[in-house]
């Protein structure tokens, strides 16, 4: 059973307050991205939090998810510790990945969290691989792994969920539908009119959700994991959603309007959960204002702590490469630096 | 009687295909979460046949046919690894590996160093290389240059049953990723194999094959064979040292630059392309480490940056052979 389900009022708040975490979360992360605090690629999730808390909603929190280069929603989503995850952003050695991954990579294996991914497409195998350790050692969890739109194009994808579908593996492969693939609408990218559609050619039900909706997405992956459970195999999952940002931070977006953008805002995704919370008699209007002071003060805690972390030292630049460790890289490492000698590529 | 000499002592005859099927059966054996993996591997017993009998001995779950889908089964064994379990993966020629490149350079390599080392990769990738079966290009690469060049993943490509079975199991025992090299043309290869089923080859270490003073020749995969035989014929003018490096990365380099001290000469002989890859590097270690202890140019032996060609005068034109290796001797004994 996840720690935060849509079926009790206190899991309905968990879920708003992950969705807001989100928000602020990229929002600020975007800010210090605009500073040149935040080195790289940065592509945020905002517009899109209803997939990812949804389905982590619907996850236990011993499930496996793979993640996208839009990662943020969905660490948090899985529980992740936004400190450690700024931290990582601003490239510190307190960081997840210790400062090697930044935001494409964030990845936290032992909370299942099988890492974003620089590669569109590339997340749906590992989904597949966890799936199959926890079909090979008759364990109960399952495995989700998110794509894009875009990537659903991926000739590696489809082999993963043929893979998946052909060995019934435990597995769950949702597609955030945000309308764009970086610059290009999906309707030029596909000739389908869902993408769920394509999920006949594995002969596996393939359903297509309001990703705007944290509850329909949260019900869509329920739906699937029981059928993962049951070793009936894995479910190809539509969310149709919209990132407000650009592809990444910078993006200029000539592809669309500010009309087409408001028009997905009029349905957002923490409003509309909110005002059915509010509806049901579950949540005041101050009780929401506090608990957005609450995840504004938990952000704001994340950047002071990443701002603080040390940064890695140059030699370790040279460690966690192998478990069993090379002489052509302890080379490096073992040099003696003082001096400011050469770096990088001398081999003497 | 030390523990490595009476290891040494119990061996018996296998070929270098029984060595391999032998090794993955006691690593099976050994630990329940090694499987086996790849295309006919199961039923079928491997398209060269180096699985044979371990379906029916350890059954479907353990001996896995999959799809025809490189990339995504490549990919499903690396997040398999980074899970719990540890896969044994068969690419049944190395030319496939293009088709899973991007699961093996950007996942399998990466994801340990990206993580901050808070994972292991635990697979070991292996395939079937080289000319010699009139397979042409398609079927005869010898690739393992590009593996060994990509950060992040250990290459070894055994030359005698002995180091087949003893890589392989090292491979399957380590917590990285690595892909074993076996020479398509060597599986018949007779020799003595160590019975103890703790017998492994530790990746990295280089093995002279036989001794001498005057020339080293660095060979590898069926050229050990070829060279060892070019050494035997060549006794009477000039004594050959023959290293096998096994492990192509890392690389044994103290074992090499040694040996080229000692004879002050240098061969290297690997199969694949000449430009840019493994003989490149073994003649750059040395003159790193060893260039005064250089009494002649090294000289190169492999395949002359051509695919492997259809037609059999056309093959053995190309594919590097003991007879290109004692002409190399041959330049500057
Ligand atoms: C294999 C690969 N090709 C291209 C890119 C560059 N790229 C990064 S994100 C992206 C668009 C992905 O679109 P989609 O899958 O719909 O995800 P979204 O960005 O909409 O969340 C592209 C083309 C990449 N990272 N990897």
């Amino acid at each position: 059973m996840s720690d935060y389900t849509l079926e009790t009022e206190e899991g309905r708040r968990e879920a708003l307050r992950r969705m807001l975490t989100i928000r602020e979360f990229d929002t600020t992360a975007g800010e210090y991205f605009a500073d040149g605090e935040i080195p790289g690629f940065v592509h945020l999730y905002i517009g899109e939090e209803a997939v990812g808390v949804g389905a982590c909603a619907a996850l236990d929190p011993d499930d496996y998810i793979a993640s996208t280069h839009r990662g943020h929603g969905h660490c948090i989503a899985k529980g992740l510790d936004p400190d450690l995850m700024m931290a990582e952003l601003f490239g510190k050695r307190d960081g997840y990945c210790n400062g090697k991954g930044g935001s494409m990579h964030i990845a936290d294996v032992e909370s299942g969290m099988l890492g974003a991914n620089g590669i569109v497409g590339a997340g749906p195998p590992m989904a597949t691989g966890a799936a199959l350790t926890i079909d090979y050692q008759d364990r109960d969890e399952v495995a989700l792994g998110f794509l894009g739109d875009g990537a659903v194009a991926q000739g590696q994808v489809h082999e993963a969920v043929n893979l998946a579908s052909t060995w019934d593996l435990p597995a769950i492969f949702l597609v955030e539908n945000n309308q764009y693939g970086e610059g290009t609408p999906v309707e030029k990218q596909h000739n389908v009119d869902n993408l769920s559609d394509t999920a006949g050619a594995y002969d596996i039900p393939g359903v297509t959700v309001d990703g705007m909706d944290v509850t329909a997405v949260a019900e869509a992956v329920e739906e699937a994991r029981k059928r993962a459970r049951a070793g009936d195999g894995p479910t190809f999952i539509e969310a149709e959603t919209y990132r407000y940002r650009g592809h990444y931070e910078g993006d200029e977006q000539p592809y669309r309007d500010e009309d087409e953008i408001e028009r997905w805002k009029q349905r957002d995704a923490i409003e509309s959960f909110k005002g059915r919370l509010i509806d049901r008699g579950e949540l005041t209007e101050e009780e929401f204002e506090d608990l957005r002071a609450e995840v504004e003060a938990t952000i704001a805690d994340a950047v002071e702590y990443a701002q603080e972390a040390e940064p890695p030292a140059p030699e370790e630049a040279y460690e966690d490469m192998f478990g069993e460790p090379v002489p052509e890289i302890e080379a490096f490492a073992n040099r003696p630096r003082a001096d400011g000698g050469a770096k990088g590529g001398d081999s003497s | 009687m030390t523990a490595q000499a009476e290891l040494e002592q119990q061996t018996e005859t296998r070929t270098v295909r029984e060595a391999i099927r032998q090794a993955l059966r006691e690593e099976m054996e050994r630990d329940e979460d090694v499987y086996v993996m790849g295309e006919d591997v199961g039923l079928f017993g491997g398209v060269l046949e180096v699985t044979g009998g371990l379906y029916e001995e350890f059954g479907e779950e353990r001996v896995r046919d999959t799809p025809i889908a490189e990339a995504g089964f490549v990919g499903a064994a690396t997040g398999a690894a980074a899970t719990g379990t540890r896969p044994v993966v068969e690419i049944m020629f190395s030319d496939f590996m293009g088709v899973s490149m991007e699961q093996t350079m950007n996942q399998m390599a990466k994801m340990r160093y990206m993580f901050g080392g808070k994972t292991e990769m635990p697979v070991t990738v292996r395939t079937t290389e080289g000319g010699g079966m009139g397979a042409a290009s398609q079927h005869s690469g010898t690739v393992h240059a590009w593996i060994a060049h990509f950060p992040g993943l250990k290459a070894v490509a055994p030359g005698t049953p002995a180091s087949a079975k003893g890589l392989t199991k090292a491979a399957v025992r380590s917590d990285d990723p690595v892909f074993v090299f076996e020479n398509k043309m060597i599986y018949e290869q007779e020799g003595e194999v160590p019975t103890d089923e703790d017998f492994t080859v530790p990746i990295g270490e280089a093995n002279v094959e036989r001794e001498g003073e005057d020339v080293t020749v660095v060979a590898t995969q069926r050229l050990v064979g070829e060279s060892l035989d070019v050494a035997e014929r060549l006794d009477a003018e000039t004594s050959v040292e023959v290293i096998d490096p096994r492990s192509l990365y890392p690389l044994d380099t103290e074992t090499i630059v040694e040996s080229v001290r000692k004879t002050g000469r240098l061969v290297v002989a690997d199969e694949s392309p000449l430009s840019y890859g493994i003989h490149a590097e073994v003649a750059t270690r040395v003159m790193e480490n060893g260039f005064y202890s250089l009494d002649a140019p090294i000289q190169r032996v492999g395949t002359p940056d051509t695919h492997m060609p259809f037609s059999p005068p056309l093959e053995q034109e190309v594919l590097p052979d003991g007879e290109g290796v004692r002409d190399a001797i041959e330049r500057i004994a």
